[in-house]
């Protein structure tokens, strides 16, 4: 890595000399609800393996930016594409796109007829035509590498909500996702479980996964992100490495935010 | 008194108001179903049609129903349900026809039922059956209607007792059921409230277990959220 250090536009340990192949592209990308315009002009580019954090004040559209990536969210205007395919209006195309696209949401949404194992097992069985055997020797692994293996035949109920959380994460990765989106992961959770969901976090963005997260979670930014985008009122304000834009925010606004954040 | 189970055959009776309750429940279930998938699906057409439908059905009181399956596609059109054949054709044309009337009727509320039951999955379950890739038909058979059928389960059990009691609408096209051998026996012998209270007591054999069955399964299979 030594020469990295003679490319002085490198302000980040972590940010690579090379440009990388982008995995999702965001273009001109516009959307209302009702009189609200909740994002305004998007244009992102994500880059394989980059791990994103998106920061904002509630209300700026960093879920439904979020949420419009594998389309819970529709959109007006612009285009995303992930890894190179533009997101398809409905049907079979667009779920064989979100089956590589995994998100995590803020309430976990784990199927709650369902046991554990069954949650992680379901996708790779349904959308990736695994046998079942395949499927649950997949589950038992990842829910070890989560460590939950022990909660296997339980339902989501019987489970805490950082087990729960880890369990989600599981089920995405059992999709073998090109990219994962994390929405508010921890922003449900007793606060002496975030850490244990940050962890398998940081595991992850170690492991070259590409991330989109969307927390409030500074400690995870400045250790994991590649880059911290800063939205507010639906629009991206600020783009930097977590050190840039810790250190010296440009915007006023993110000097606000960080302010009213980083005081206590 | 117990004359008239010697008499008549009472419990024939209510065997008939069994089957019928047995087939016209299995029927409705079905169409119900099909008809709760259509009135939650986004396409608009099939989910207008679903509405058109259960308003419909459901303000149509029964017994215009039953009688109109037998007017209509019988007589009028010419539809039997049975090899014409038969020695007991009309008797059981009468039967089908009244099964179908009850199918249909009763598929309205079965609807309405599961769909308070949809109401009870929240939304998160199927942004994430849909984040997982599942389509819409793989996100309704693995994780919403499970969840809605245990959410309607009592529900459910209210529309099966109705339907059950309901029955007794068939003996308007002559189907040899409870109702109608106990209006026989008023004209035969005499309107005695102790024959009355019979038929009614047979009714609640049928339908109290049913009421105890359902509630103590809805709170077994409820999903724990």
């Amino acid at each position: 890595m030594d020469d990295v250090k003679t490319d002085t536009a490198a302000t980040s340990d972590r940010t690579p000399a090379t440009p990388r192949d982008p995995m999702v592209v965001i273009e001109g990308v516009n959307k209302h609800f009702g009189d609200l315009h909740v994002l305004r002009d998007i244009n992102l580019t994500v880059g394989k393996g980059e791990v994103v954090v998106v920061l904002g004040p509630s209300g700026s559209g960093k879920s439904t930016l979020c949420r419009a990536i594998n389309r819970l969210e529709t959109i007006e205007a612009g285009t995303i594409t992930v890894d190179g395919k533009t997101l398809p209006e409905e049907g079979k195309p667009l779920a064989q796109l979100r089956a590589d696209v995994g998100m995590v949401f803020q309430s976990f949404n784990l199927f709650a007829h369902k046991t554990i194992r069954d949650n992680v097992t379901l996708g790779p069985i349904k959308v990736r035509k695994k046998s079942k055997a395949d499927a649950d020797k997949q589950a038992t692994d990842l829910l070890k590498r989560v460590g939950v293996e022990a909660q296997a035949e339980k339902y989501p109920a019987q489970l805490s909500g950082g087990q729960q959380q880890r369990v989600a994460i599981a089920r995405s990765l059992a999709m073998g996702p090109k990219v994962m989106l994390f929405d508010e992961p921890t922003s449900a959770l007793d606060p002496e479980m975030v850490n244990e969901v940050l962890d398998v976090m940081v595991g992850l963005a170690k492991e070259g996964m590409t991330m989109i997260v969307v927390t409030h979670e500074m400690g995870f930014a400045r250790k994991a992100a590649d880059r911290v985008v800063f939205m507010a009122d639906g629009q991206i304000v600020e783009v930097g490495t977590p050190q840039e834009f810790f250190t010296h925010p440009k915007s006023e606004r993110a000097k606000d935010f960080l302010g009213k954040i980083l005081t206590h | 008194m117990l004359d008239i189970f010697e008499k008549y055959a009472v419990l024939g009776a209510f065997w008939m108001t069994i089957k019928l309750t047995f087939f016209s429940a299995i029927g409705a279930l079905v169409l119900g179903t099909v008809l709760a998938v259509m009135r939650v699906s986004p396409v608009a057409v099939l989910s207008r049609l679903g509405a058109f439908y259960v308003n419909t059905v459901r303000n149509t009181p029964l017994t215009l129903l039953v009688f109109f399956s037998l007017a209509g596609p019988y007589y009028i059109l010419q539809i039997s349900l049975t090899d014409r054949q038969s020695p007991t054709a009309i008797v059981d044309n009468n039967i089908r026809w009244a099964i179908v009337a009850l199918v249909v009727y009763h598929a309205a509320f079965v609807c309405e039922a599961l769909r308070s039951g949809v109401n009870t999955v929240p939304v998160g379950q199927a942004e994430a059956a849909r984040s997982i890739g599942l389509t819409f038909t793989q996100s309704l058979r693995e994780v919403i209607l499970p969840q809605a059928f245990r959410g309607s389960i009592a529900p459910l059990g209210s529309v099966l007792i109705a339907l059950t009691k309901n029955t007794t609408v068939a003996s308007v096209i002559g189907v040899a059921e409870a109702s109608l051998l106990m209006s026989e026996i008023f004209e035969n012998e005499t309107a005695s409230v102790s024959v009355f209270l019979v038929f009614a007591l047979g009714f609640v054999v049928l339908t109290l277990p049913v009421g105890i069955l359902f509630t103590s399964m809805s709170r077994r299979l409820a999903v724990k959220r």
